[in-house]
């Protein structure tokens, strides 16, 4: 047992300071992002999310030339959006869909000029892949508060609005004749995603934040058929996965080639994956079985 | 004779009072259209009324109007003699949005008719499972209680949005083209569902319908949309061919046959049927047609 122990976390994993800051920060986020994921599934947002989490690209690489935490740069594109996205009608897909293409793609253009004053201002690369693909090893101490207050606001929205929420995936009319406001209940959440995601984008990068957001919840709508407990199992697994990934990507460090570590996000959304192959088949057989 | 056409405007306040639902002169315009023209009709306690007409006659608008949904350019509506009737009206739309594979189940549904719409996480308590087992028993849903909604039949569907509906015990039940995409049998045993329940319940329903016909047999009274105008009473009263005539602005035949009523109306050399079965259009005379649905049928003079 202690030998599979000491395989598994390789030794000073438990004192280093920023394995203790990736498990907090890591954790947070990754237990938004199965809560909020739920419902961004539930809700058939996931396409909101991606866009969400492009983005975040933009506003990660102008906090990066602004010197502050890029987890300021991702919410705050992150809210902008969604309330663009709000404003142009989340509700008529074709016009939705055009739309938001087109502003991802002005953002994404935004992202490269920024990215490129980036890499020319430090000399380095280190902004792009930061952003792109996360660096949970280097968050530091001083944005675990960030990370935790900007954590609690988008659970506090799923759990005050989780009734209407669901009434509302099930019939917008129904929720409205029921004096649910739909319109800014379908906003709180999808500020609530973009918190999500700018919290994702922190721990496993903006390109892989979605794999966060909707990995878990896709894993846990296969695994339970209640809404409830679908959200719960979702949180779980993400945090199971994030903190499996931490501690995996900490093992790394004595792997070829380099012996600096494999990326973190690698492991996580493998993990997630492989998670969500293994609920398909299982799901499947259990389907076959009856 | 008991007919409030929309277009005599004779609503009597007193007619009005003690209805589950008075709807009075209401008119909806939308983009410059007249959806709705002085809509006038009421539905009493524990009666079963069709809302019948072909698509596009303004059903769903007076349905939203109902609901409170839609606002009106002039009349209104009373539920249970209150302006705002939340609370007191159930309404099952036409389809859901909810993706197959999402998971919510049948009795996470009927439990949101319960409380949808408060805020907070609901705590589970034996007390509302009953209640909602009870109502999943009432529609005949308890076999797939446990099944996603998203993945029931269309017909399952309409059942548990039943017992979400009826949950709450409102005084009025609306139904948006209950029938639409469900295969005969299904159908049937909805509209046995809807009969038997407004009895049980004693909760006024309003259906509406582009077919008439499955819903004869248990109709207490129809309104009839055409041209976003109305007629109501019995059916004896409002399907005739100078009621009908006088709400569409040209003349109709009404047929009669093996208990069923079809409304044809002339258009150029063919005729449409209006109301009655599938709306439909054929080419040719009603009576020299040899089209199956018009076989046996005979014009009433």
């Amino acid at each position: 047992m202690s030998s599979v122990f000491r395989l598994l976390f390789a030794p000073g994993f438990f004192a280093s300071s920023p394995v203790h800051v990736a498990l907090v920060a890591g954790g947070m986020a990754a237990l938004v992002s199965g809560v909020v994921g739920t419902f961004t599934v539930l809700r058939g947002q996931s396409y909101s999310g991606h866009a969400l989490a492009d983005l975040a690209v933009t506003g990660g690489s102008a906090s990066f030339l602004a010197s502050i935490s890029p987890l300021w740069g991702f919410a705050g594109t992150g809210v902008i959006a969604a309330g663009i996205m709000d404003m142009i009608g989340i509700r008529r897909p074709r016009g939705r869909d055009l739309a938001t293409g087109i502003v991802r793609g002005a953002g994404l253009g935004l992202a490269a000029l920024f990215l490129y004053w980036d890499t020319t201002s430090t000399s380095t690369t280190g902004a792009a892949v930061t952003i792109l693909f996360g660096s949970m090893f280097t968050i530091g101490s001083n944005a675990v508060p960030l990370v935790v207050g900007f954590g609690v606001p988008a659970l506090a929205v799923i759990a005050i609005l989780y009734r209407p929420l669901l009434l509302s995936s099930v019939s917008a009319d129904v929720a409205a004749a029921r004096g649910v406001r739909v319109r800014l209940t379908g906003l709180a959440c999808l500020m609530a995603i973009a918190l999500a995601v700018s919290l994702a984008a922190v721990t496993v990068g903006a390109i892989l934040s979605t794999a966060l957001l909707v990995g878990p919840a896709a894993i846990a709508l296969r695994l339970t058929s209640s809404p409830g407990r679908a959200t719960v199992a979702a949180a779980v697994i993400a945090v199971a996965m994030t903190w499996l990934g931490v501690v995996l990507a900490y093992d790394s460090f004595t792997w070829p080639p380099s012996h600096d570590g494999w990326p973190v996000s690698f492991f996580i959304v493998t993990l997630i994956f492989v998670g969500f192959i293994g609920a398909q088949l299982t799901g499947r057989a259990r389907r076959v079985n009856g | 004779m008991a007919v409030t056409m929309a277009v005599s405007d004779s609503a009597q306040p007193g007619e009005i009072s003690g209805q589950v639902l008075a709807v009075e002169g209401v008119s909806v315009q939308l983009a410059g259209r007249q959806i709705l023209d002085n809509v006038c009709f009421a539905v009493g306690p524990g009666e079963l009324v069709g809302l019948i007409g072909s698509n596009g006659a303004g059903k769903t608008t007076l349905l939203r109007v109902i609901l409170g949904l839609q606002p009106v350019t002039g009349g209104r509506v009373s539920i249970g003699g209150r302006a705002k009737g939340r609370g007191l009206v159930g309404y099952v739309p036409q389809k859901i949005q909810l993706d197959p594979d999402m998971p919510v189940r049948a009795r996470d549904l009927v439990g949101l008719g319960l409380d949808g719409n408060r805020l907070g996480i609901p705590f589970p308590s034996r007390q509302r499972r009953l209640r909602v087992d009870e109502m999943l028993e009432a529609v005949d849903a308890t076999r797939f209680a446990n099944q996603r909604v998203g993945n029931l039949s269309g017909g399952e569907q309409q059942r548990v949005m039943i017992a979400h509906a009826l949950i709450s015990q409102p005084k009025l039940l609306l139904l948006d083209e209950p029938l639409a995409n469900l295969d005969i049998g299904s159908a049937q045993e909805i509209i046995s569902l809807l009969a038997k329940i407004t009895q049980r319940q004693q909760v006024s329903v309003l259906i509406s319908a582009h077919e008439m016909n499955p819903l004869l047999p248990v109709m207490d009274r129809v309104v009839y949309l055409a041209a976003g105008r109305a007629a109501s009473g019995t059916t004896e009263e409002v399907i005739r061919e100078d009621v009908l005539s006088a709400l569409y602005g040209h003349h109709v035949d009404v047929l009669h046959g093996h208990g069923r009523v079809l409304v044809v109306g002339h258009a150029g050399d063919g005729f449409e049927i209006l109301a009655g079965d599938e709306t439909a259009a054929a080419p040719g005379h009603p009576d020299h047609s040899a089209d199956g649905a018009l076989s046996g049928l005979e014009i009433q003079q």
